[in-house]
């Protein structure tokens, strides 16, 4: 029983937000440094080597513990090694970590959610209740005690920070598929003589997915500081792997003599983040 | 009334239920456990057989389901079994810990909340474009502020640089201040963000057109329309920031060298002292669900439209 | 501040207009919507702005009342108000006349009351702003002007909360708060389209009567041009942020000049002459049978509700049969049964000889090639991701297996018979208009070649003209294809138009059922007989 005249879209939606004549195609000033930001850091990633010349491991010791110059333009660590090779050298970690921790969440709370969404019924019930507990519980915490079991270690830091984003993508990706199912042209698509297989993966599946992927963009941001803060707890790639995180907690012992030594692997992951973050936002606006 | 307070209370115990089973899952039957750990050290020389008594102690030889009964039979009594790297009760442990964490994050609270409301209100209603489109980016900003750099950074400048906060023998307030402004900016983010949304979305509806159509000013608009349907919403994610606030309280009280439940976590995760970091686990899920109780108890008082009533035949 | 216009029946009113708009020009975020749009209304006039969506009838009203979206502007022209130019005012200024002299009867009652204030507190508000402190004085006003707009119980409504009201209540309570002040010029915004026919036509008296009580003057906002006939003195055409054309209602309906406005008339079902008796489709073979049907929803508190209950009726091969009524009466539920879509919890039903609730698996599935549902909505029933080519022939491509050139061909046949351009194969439904979709959306179901087209609310969505052309698109279909239309519709005189047989449908039952001609020309019922009285234009008919 759909109440037909009060569902619809009418003119009272268009008339409160009139359409944006004369905008612009050529997106934000903004939108374009983000994705700067992040090419930058994907090749800092890949090819170190192009950046600097220095070893992000190994130091002179005469240079040690200098302040930013022209040799060494963000200074140097207790060990004389360059700082800025040692956060160039540090992307792979951050990154890698962060694309593992979302590609666990983004296959595993897909698959969940995909299940949940899809099959209904008790099936749903019951995965959706064990996804609500794994929210009740902080992320942090839960990374923590998966930390536990798996041990410390870069990769392990990234799938404890992966594991706890299961839930919420499970929990995204189910209200979108309930939402497509209950389209009129998923309904249509079964009209037509669809087998149920077929639909989900003609329709639910394309259309739910679209705004899990911007999602996961969003994610990507939340990983690296998540990745960063186990790092920074020392749970995450032992000494001395320039991660950014463990770079911050390893300065923090010079924070009188060095202020380079935390401000600026800081600032590298603030810029980094708020660029995914800007790049996931973009995403999601452009699926709705 | 009391049948769906009834109901929701059920809800609640088995969300409990099964962060406890999850917890103990995760927890007791990993591989290497903390009497491994503390005891096969080589400093200490124990024996296989000596190790083995310990684990007897400790009841780490009972088969999984009988350790499960226990610990739950435990919990609900209270008892949340040993620390195993100290040899103390978790529950003292926690008694001792949990009063200062509850302080730094009840301040931290009450600040991200003033926060967050100052930057929404300045967001949506400040005097120029450009004042309001950069408390809009503000929060973007906020929540991609590492906390743990955070709290260096304000050491650094407010201890180091300008004195004004004692590393050395801080008072019981002053040592609060900088790690309350650490946890509480990355909170304020979300908060600011929803209620910036919905301070949009409901100056957009119908309802206020009509109000500012009745001869309304904006002003009078914003304080009788707009503020009451724009900040309800908001209450809905309160048991997610207490969640954040106890994480956030891992990484401050470890750097401020305070302690907490939060330091209390982060040596446990080291020690791999897991009835430790169940217990705490546990205590973010009582205040999740707790709050979470509270918050939908409370709603109907709030919002007319939850409460249970007659209703006209539409 | 002495302030002219509140006092609307000062000396000379008389002889100058009310609301005077000329040259009026409003741009959204610098580029103009609506170009030089001029009329005038005298005072206690009924003036309808008549328009399809985009017109700017809308924005016009909206710059009336100064309260354009942040966005808009007035670059041109003016307003003026019992000689005052007001468009420029200062927005202080203008909240002192908001209320008083001009206010709003807002489109979406639903939406339109704050849902966490009592009726009381939102009614009242209107005498606190301007300048009324006395609250008990407030209160005995306030109840009298609830039970003036004909809510019973007023002291109850005044202690309720919007969501306890229904839809009719709502859009009464927000009539009250219109005219609380007695204003000189009330904006009635679509004041009815989300409202039943039989509740539009209490609350169109409503404001017809008050407004000849209280000498008001009405601007009428629709796009439904048999309203604007039964109500307006003066209708104004608007299309594409123009005016067409304006007039005394009776002369402009009687010989329309322009071309638009003819076809506005021709095509608005209500208006135009019933069509025409359809003989020799009925008496044939029974396409769809329905006997007894009962259908059960179950209710928050686990309880059920019954939506349908002993429906019953036929559908001959090559005929339309209409189910109608208003919103709650099980017409929707009983169409979905019907196709398939829902077990029925009792009674029978045969669609060419087959049961669907028998059905399962692959026997359902090959039931569907002979029935097919076309949706109200023809941008939610088409897949946003898929080609028109795609969407046309996924439903072939789930049936035995054609070769790819047959399926061209079939997809260009059915695409031309629904009068589509090939180039729009390629498109995406988002880059049509309303109507493209809902042919592409026709055109999909019609691939399969199926026997019946159940229609639910399928013209509902879309524009007067627009409208039309499907309804006649439909009309040539059957006649060639020799389909079988079960159409299902709120609006009353589209049924007219479209069908041969009519079940009235309410509360989930059938009040009446026959031949169009007799169930229209000489209702048996009284509640048939009202809801063809509340059909819009009939003041027009005669």
């Amino acid at each position: 029983m759909t109440d037909i005249l009060r569902s619809f879209p009418s003119a009272a939606s268009a008339r409160l937000a009139p359409p944006r004549f004369g905008w612009s195609r050529r997106p934000p000033l903004g939108l374009l440094l983000a994705w700067a930001v992040l090419l930058v850091a994907a090749a800092w990633a890949v090819a170190p080597e192009i950046f600097t010349s220095q070893s992000g491991v190994v130091g002179i010791p005469s240079e040690k513990l200098q302040a930013p110059s022209a040799a060494h333009w963000l200074g140097t660590d207790e060990l004389g090694r360059d700082l800025l090779a040692r956060i160039i050298h540090g992307a792979r970690y951050s990154l890698s970590g962060a694309f593992l921790a979302v590609g666990v969440g983004l296959v595993f709370g897909a698959a969940i959610g995909l299940t949940a969404g899809s099959v209904g019924g008790r099936v749903e019930a019951i995965l959706m209740r064990i996804v609500d507990v794994m929210l009740a519980i902080p992320s942090l915490l839960l990374a923590l005690s998966l930390i536990i079991i798996l041990g410390f270690g870069h990769a392990q830091a990234a799938i404890a920070v992966g594991v706890t984003s299961i839930a919420s993508f499970a929990r995204l990706v189910r209200s979108e598929v309930v939402t497509v199912r209950r389209s009129d042209y998923v309904e249509a698509a079964f009209g037509s003589g669809g087998r149920f297989l077929q639909v989900i993966w003609r329709h639910v599946l394309p259309n739910s997915l679209t705004t899990v992927l911007a999602y996961a963009a969003l994610q990507l941001g939340w990983a690296i500081l998540q990745i960063s803060t186990l790092g920074f707890l020392g749970y995450g790639a032992p000494p001395p792997t320039p991660e950014w995180g463990l770079l911050i907690a390893e300065g923090r012992k010079y924070m009188m003599a060095a202020w380079w030594l935390t401000a600026f692997p800081g600032l590298v992951v603030i810029l980094v983040v708020l660029a995914a973050n800007r790049v996931g936002r973009a995403a999601e606006r452009a699926t709705r | 009334m009391t049948r769906r307070l009834l109901e929701r209370l059920g809800q609640a115990l088995l969300v409990l239920w099964a962060a406890f089973t999850i917890a103990f899952v995760l927890l007791q039957l990993m591989p290497g456990d903390a009497v491994l750990i503390k005891f096969v050290g080589g400093d200490l020389g124990l024996s296989p057989e000596a190790v083995a008594e310990i684990r007897a102690f400790y009841g780490a030889d009972a088969p999984a389901w009988r350790r499960y009964l226990d610990a739950l039979a435990g919990v609900v009594t209270g008892d949340f079994g040993y620390s195993i790297a100290s040899g103390v009760p978790v529950a003292e442990e926690i008694r001792t810990n949990l009063p200062a964490t509850l302080w730094l994050a009840g301040l931290a609270f009450a600040l991200a909340v003033g926060l967050a409301l100052l930057v929404a209100f300045l967001a949506t209603l400040g005097p120029f474009a450009w004042l309001r489109g950069a408390f809009q980016a503000l929060p973007g900003l906020m929540v991609s502020i590492p906390v743990f750099w955070l709290g260096v950074l304000l050491i650094q400048i407010f201890s180091f640089k300008l004195g004004w906060v004692s590393v050395i023998a801080p008072g019981p307030w002053e040592r609060l201040v900088l790690p309350v402004i650490a946890i509480s900016i990355p909170i304020a983010a979300p908060l600011a963000q929803i209620l910036i949304r919905n301070l949009d979305a409901v100056s957009t509806a119908p309802f206020v057109h009509v109000a500012r159509a009745k001869g309304a000013s904006r002003r009078w608009v914003m304080l009788r329309h707009v503020l009451r349907n724009a900040l309800l919403p908001a209450l809905t994610i309160a048991g997610v920031l207490f969640g954040e606030l106890l994480a956030g309280a891992v990484v401050t009280e470890t750097v401020f060298g305070l302690n907490g439940i939060g330091r209390l976590a982060e040596q446990a995760v080291r020690a791999q002292d897991a009835a430790v970091l169940q217990a705490v686990v546990l205590i973010a899920a009582f205040g999740f669900v707790a709050i979470n109780l509270i918050v939908d108890l409370l709603y109907p008082l709030f919002d007319p439209r939850l409460r249970r009533g007659g209703r006209a035949p539409a | 501040m002495t302030n002219a216009l509140l006092e609307p029946r000062a000396v000379g009113a008389e002889t100058r207009p009310l609301l005077r708009i000329s040259g009026l020009e409003v741009a959204y975020d610098g580029v103009p919507v609506t170009h030089d749009v001029g009329f005038e209304m005298a005072p206690g006039e009924v003036v309808a702005l008549v328009g399809e969506s985009g017109s700017g009838k809308t924005t016009t009203a909206q710059a009336v009342i100064g309260l354009l979206p942040p966005n808009g502007e007035i670059t041109r022209g003016e307003i003026r108000l019992n000689g005052e130019e007001v468009s420029r005012w200062s927005p202080r200024r203008f909240d002192s006349i908001r209320g008083s002299v001009v206010s709003l009867i807002p489109q979406d009652p639903g939406a339109s009351l704050n849902p966490v204030l009592t009726i009381g507190a939102q009614v009242s508000e209107v005498f606190r702003l301007h300048g009324r402190r006395d609250r008990a004085g407030i209160r005995a006003e306030v109840l009298a002007l609830l039970e003036r707009v004909g809510l019973s119980q007023p002291e109850l409504r005044f202690r309720q909360y919007p969501h306890e009201l229904s839809g009719g209540m709502k859009q009464r309570v927000l009539i009250a708060m219109a005219l609380a002040l007695k204003p000189a010029l009330v904006i009635a915004d679509e004041p009815t389209s989300a409202l039943d026919v039989t509740v539009q036509k209490r609350i169109l008296d409503l404001i017809d009567e008050l407004r000849a009580e209280n000498g008001t003057a009405v601007l009428l906002v629709t796009h439904d041009l048999a309203v604007a006939a039964d109500r307006a003195d003066r209708i104004v055409v608007m299309r594409g942020g123009r005016i067409q054309e304006q007039g005394p209602a009776r002369e402009l309906l009687a010989a329309p000049k322009e071309a638009y406005t003819r076809r506005l008339l021709a095509d608005a079902p209500s208006l135009s002459a019933p069509a025409l008796a359809r003989p020799g489709r009925l008496g044939g073979e029974t396409a769809i049978e329905v006997r007894g049907l009962v259908q059960n929803f179950p209710t928050d508190r686990g309880g059920s509700f019954r939506a349908v209950s002993n429906v019953s009726f036929s559908v001959a091969r090559g005929s339309t049969h209409a189910l109608v009524g208003e919103s709650g009466s099980g017409k929707t539920t009983t169409a979905r049964a019907v196709v398939g879509l829902r077990r029925p919890d009792g009674g029978k039903i045969l669609v060419n000889g087959q049961d669907p609730a028998a059905l399962r698996g692959e026997e359902l599935r090959q039931f569907r090639r002979r029935i097919q549902l076309v949706y109200q909505n023809p941008f939610a029933s088409l897949d946003p991701r898929q080609s028109l080519r795609a969407a046309v022939e996924e439903p072939l491509l789930n049936f035995e297996p054609l070769a790819k050139a047959e399926r061209e061909r079939r997809v260009h046949e059915v695409f031309a018979r629904v009068q589509l351009a090939p180039e729009l194969l390629e498109r995406r439904p988002a880059a049509l208009s309303g109507g493209q979709r809902q042919r592409a959306a026709i055109a999909r179901a019609l691939v399969l070649k199926p026997s019946i087209l159940v229609l639910d609310e399928a013209v509902s969505a879309l524009d007067v003209t627009v409208q039309a052309q499907i309804l006649r698109l439909l009309d040539e279909l059957q006649r060639d294809l020799g389909l079988t239309y079960l159409f299902v519709s709120h609006d009353l005189a589209v049924v007219r138009a479209i069908s041969d047989t009519v079940s009235v449908l309410q509360g989930g039952e059938i009040r009446e059922s026959g031949p169009v001609a007799q169930v229209f020309e000489a209702p048996q019922t009284e509640y048939a007989r009202q809801l063809i009285a509340a059909i819009p234009g009939r003041l027009r008919r005669g």
